[in-house]
């Protein structure tokens, strides 16, 4: 699957809240229905980054996990 | 009474039925509309100036600002010190009994194992809250945490509202110039708690 205007966002190695605060700066200069892609190290961004998207509205479309990172694609609201 | 105003009160309760209904639905639309409009709101009282201290509020502040939050923090007593233009924090393990004490560097074993030193010993060692210190910022920085600064600036530029409360500034001797220019107010508890009485979370640090 392609998808344009996909931003990429890595956080490895950040621990909370810094994943989420980066998401939201991150998200801040995209279009509405740009997709941001972030990746994290941090296993307690699987819930707040779940956490976050239905406190701001933004789409969680997919959440996925390989070889320790979790991969997480957004599409801002 | 006269028969007017007893018909007016009689046709009052004798709406038809349906008039139930139709408010029940447009009461619930409006409880929506406005659960859906309201901003949630979080004030903090800041009063620790450690640096394991400084961490809840910043942290809590910060993440609210990004969950698009209406935050302010108010930093009275030694809350206030984080506001310093010039952060030095420290830690303390003394009388800080649950704090853990870990080696940040070497050989695995050592990572792991908990340092029980007791605190009469603690209090002996010149120089051994610096080192705590230090081992505490070495840990942090190895996990990925932020630093203070890093968590205060990030708050800033999320527009939490850093409220300072004068009367600390007047008791210790400080100056309002030794403080971030991003002190959005200096006032006293009777300003704070109007903010606070309307916001959906307010919470002591």
């Amino acid at each position: 699957m392609t998808i344009e205007n996909t931003t990429t966002l890595d956080t490895s190695g950040l621990n909370c809240p810094l994943p989420i605060l980066k998401t939201k700066k991150a998200i801040n200069i995209l279009a509405a229905g740009d997709m941001l892609q972030v990746i994290a190290t941090d296993p307690g961004s699987v819930k707040d980054i779940s956490s976050f998207c239905q406190q701001t509205g933004h789409e969680l479309v997919e959440t996925s996990e390989s070889g320790g990172k979790f991969n997480f694609l957004i599409r801002k609201h | 009474m006269n028969a007017t105003a007893q018909d007016t009160s009689q046709s009052n309760t004798q709406y038809p039925a349906d008039m139930d209904a139709w408010f029940d639905q447009k009461f619930d639309e409006r409880m929506a509309q406005r659960e859906a409009d309201h901003v949630p709101s979080m004030t903090i009282i800041a009063t620790k100036g450690t640096m394991d201290m400084a961490y809840p509020p910043f942290i809590l502040a910060s993440t609210g600002a990004a969950l698009g939050w209406d935050v302010s923090i108010f930093f009275t007593f030694y809350g206030l010190s984080l506001l310093k233009k010039d952060l030095d924090l420290k830690i303390s393990p003394l009388g800080n009994p649950a704090m853990p004490m870990k080696m940040p560097e070497g050989p695995k074993w050592l990572q792991e194992k908990e340092l029980n030193i007791p605190n009469s010993v603690m209090s002996l060692v010149p120089g051994f809250e610096t080192m705590a210190t230090t081992m505490m910022k070495k840990t942090l920085k190895k996990k990925g945490v932020a630093s203070i600064t890093e968590l205060r600036d990030l708050s800033v530029e999320a527009d939490v509202k850093m409220i300072a409360c004068q009367m600390t500034v007047d008791l210790f001797g400080w100056d309002q110039s030794d403080f971030i220019d991003e002190v959005s107010d200096w006032v006293g508890a009777a300003s704070f708690l109007p903010t606070a009485q309307k916001a959906d979370i307010s919470l002591f640090v």
